[in-house]
């Protein structure tokens, strides 16, 4: 199940020490249902605050978004969020995490007993594709970093989101523990089936995940350039030394740089 | 064209490589260095004896009259007459509630309101800016005023632990409550929980360990409030026996309620910690 966003000349400014800092500035994105989109751009572009804004986790100054065509209010069970870190609960074990969305109102809708354990079920299926079965009695301050993002992951899996909401969530990560998870997560997008909007600083991560880069650009924070990735959904490790995929990864880099606004003379605009 | 790997194909057995872990007095002394169970318990009993020490050659010394400082022994002695004869379980017993009462009114109070104002901004407004003028107004000079409004009954005592505790303990828990992580309520919300589901299933629980401990830091200050309200007015009590020691010039008795109010103390800072492992087992790890 999947459900598609439409962003509509989204705008949201932040009062800094008295200096008015506009985040993003009329921002219009359109992405469809069951889509794997990444945001990347320089630091301080809006990527964050976009994420949050689709989340309903803050409020736009203009525009609205719309969420499988209906006027979001704030944060709904149909948009999961998995931050970088910090975001697990640490007086629950792993299985406690990953159940925590059962026994809130919200997702307490008249369950069968059959469907019931149905639930159950599912929470250990979603430990067994992370890898988490042996580790599902363990508090999160036991995990390994990139252990943990995967709990987190599993967590907001767990009440079957539309839209799957990632703020750098490897970000803390190593780069061969990253690479592990990039897999685990295209098999969750194949699996799940939900619209994904993935936000990095790696632009390498960007391509290799996305069926659309969507690059931002700061100071105000817009969207510059949206890339499409050629690639089928099905992706392999080695597909990062494509000359096609090298090439795109290069072009995108490129850019950023140029919207940095750092180092650069000539900016652009 | 490969290069085979060079084993090691010496027959002679390589000598072990020396020992890398750090010994004796090297670890010990580190940096944050760790202690065997026999070194901590060698460390720990001297730490009581060294003091103990000192204060039996100051007695025996002559510095000071033996009338002004009694020998542990004389105090021990004198701690067993207070038991069997001028009726301890009694004195400590009174004290022993009305700390309790305190203190668990001022917990009861405390408690929701630190939640409310660590959770609710415009709580956190209204009620900060008294509770922080109030809170450095000295607990003991309210004695009077308690005394004149509530006589020298077991109110007036229990007014002035309340008064010694409650406010520091709103602002106190106020903060333990507003250190929980935002990313971990947004996660909540993200997850569909309404405001009741987050104040319960997230912010109490995350915030429960720095509760306890709050709690366990202001007991401490119950029982020096209470000290102060028994050695002002009371008929019983460890501070009261304390003040009527000093009438009757009995210092080691005044030292054998010192040392026992800082026992009990820490028996109960124990039972507490005890406690915060029991609940909190997945505190402080990693
Ligand atoms: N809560 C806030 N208060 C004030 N300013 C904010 C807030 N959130 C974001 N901003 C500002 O908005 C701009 C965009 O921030 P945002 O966090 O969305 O950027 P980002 O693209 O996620 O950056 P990064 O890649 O470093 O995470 C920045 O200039 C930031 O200072
Ligand atoms: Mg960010």
């Amino acid at each position: 199940m999947s459900r598609s966003i439409t962003i509509k000349d989204i705008s949201r400014s932040f009062d800094l020490g008295g200096r008015t800092v506009l985040a993003l500035d009329r921002v219009n994105l359109n992405i469809a249902a069951g889509e794997f989109v990444t945001l990347v751009g320089a630091s301080g572009c809006g990527k964050s605050t976009l994420l949050r804004l689709i989340a309903g986790l803050d409020e736009p100054d203009l525009g609205m978004i719309e969420v499988a065509g209906v006027e979001i209010e704030g944060p709904g069970v149909d948009r999961a969020m998995v931050f970088q870190n910090y975001s697990l609960f640490p007086w629950l074990s792993v299985l406690g995490n990953v159940l925590f969305s059962r026994r809130l109102v919200a997702n307490r809708y008249d369950l069968t007993a059959s469907e019931r354990d149905g639930e159950t079920a599912r929470a250990s299926s979603l430990l067994d594709l992370m890898g988490l079965t042996r580790v599902q009695d363990a508090y999160p301050d036991q995990l390994s970093g990139g252990m943990r993002q995967r709990v987190a992951i599993a967590r907001a899996l767990m009440s079957r989101p539309a839209i799957l909401l990632m703020d750098e969530p490897f970000g803390a990560l190593d780069a061969q523990t990253r690479e592990v998870m990039h897999d685990l997560i295209l098999d969750v997008f194949a699996k799940e089936k939900s619209t994904i909007v993935f936000v990095t600083h790696d632009v390498e991560e960007a391509v290799y995940l996305g069926q659309r880069v969507v690059l931002m650009a700061p100071q105000p924070g817009r969207i510059d350039t949206v890339y499409e990735v050629p690639f089928e959904s099905q992706r392999l490790p080695d597909l990062r030394l494509e000359p096609e995929f090298l090439h795109l990864k290069r072009a995108v880099m490129q850019r950023i740089r140029e919207t940095s606004g750092v180092g650069n003379v000539a900016a652009a605009h | 064209m490969t290069l085979p790997i060079e084993h090691n194909v010496s027959d002679t057995p390589l000598a072990p490589p020396p020992r890398r872990r750090r010994r004796g007095v090297d670890r010990l002394w580190a940096i944050r260095g760790k202690s065997s169970k026999t070194e901590f318990a060698v460390f720990a009993i001297a730490g009581l004896l060294v003091p103990l020490a000192g204060w039996m050659a100051l007695s025996h010394s002559g510095i000071l009259p033996k009338l002004f400082m009694p020998d542990p022994i004389r105090v021990i002695a004198r701690f067993w007459v207070w038991i069997t004869r001028e009726g301890f379980g009694q004195d400590m017993q009174v004290s022993l509630l009305r700390v309790s009462m305190g203190f668990l009114l001022a917990l009861l109070l405390a408690l929701p309101l630190g939640l409310l104002a660590g959770t609710f901004r415009p709580v956190q407004v209204f009620l900060e800016p008294v509770l922080d003028f109030i809170r450095y107004m000295p607990a003991v000079a309210f004695i009077p005023l308690v005394m004149l409004w509530f006589g020298i009954g077991e109110t007036a005592k229990m007014a002035i632990i309340f008064i010694g505790t409650f406010f520091q303990m709103v602002l106190m828990m106020g903060d333990d409550v507003r250190r929980v992580a935002m990313t971990q309520i947004e996660a909540a919300q993200t997850m569909g929980a309404n405001r009741r589901e987050v104040i319960w299933q997230v912010i109490f629980p995350a915030a429960a360990p720095a509760l306890l401990t709050t709690a366990r830091v202001t007991l401490g200050w119950a029982w020096t409030y209470l000290v102060v309200a028994e050695l002002v007015s009371a008929n019983d009590g460890l501070g009261y026996a304390i003040l009527k020691a000093q009438r009757f010039l009995q210092t080691d008795k005044i030292f054998a309620g010192i040392i026992v109010i800082g026992l009990i103390g820490l028996v109960q800072d124990q039972l507490l910690r005890w406690l915060h492992n029991r609940l909190f087992p997945w505190h402080g790890r990693g």
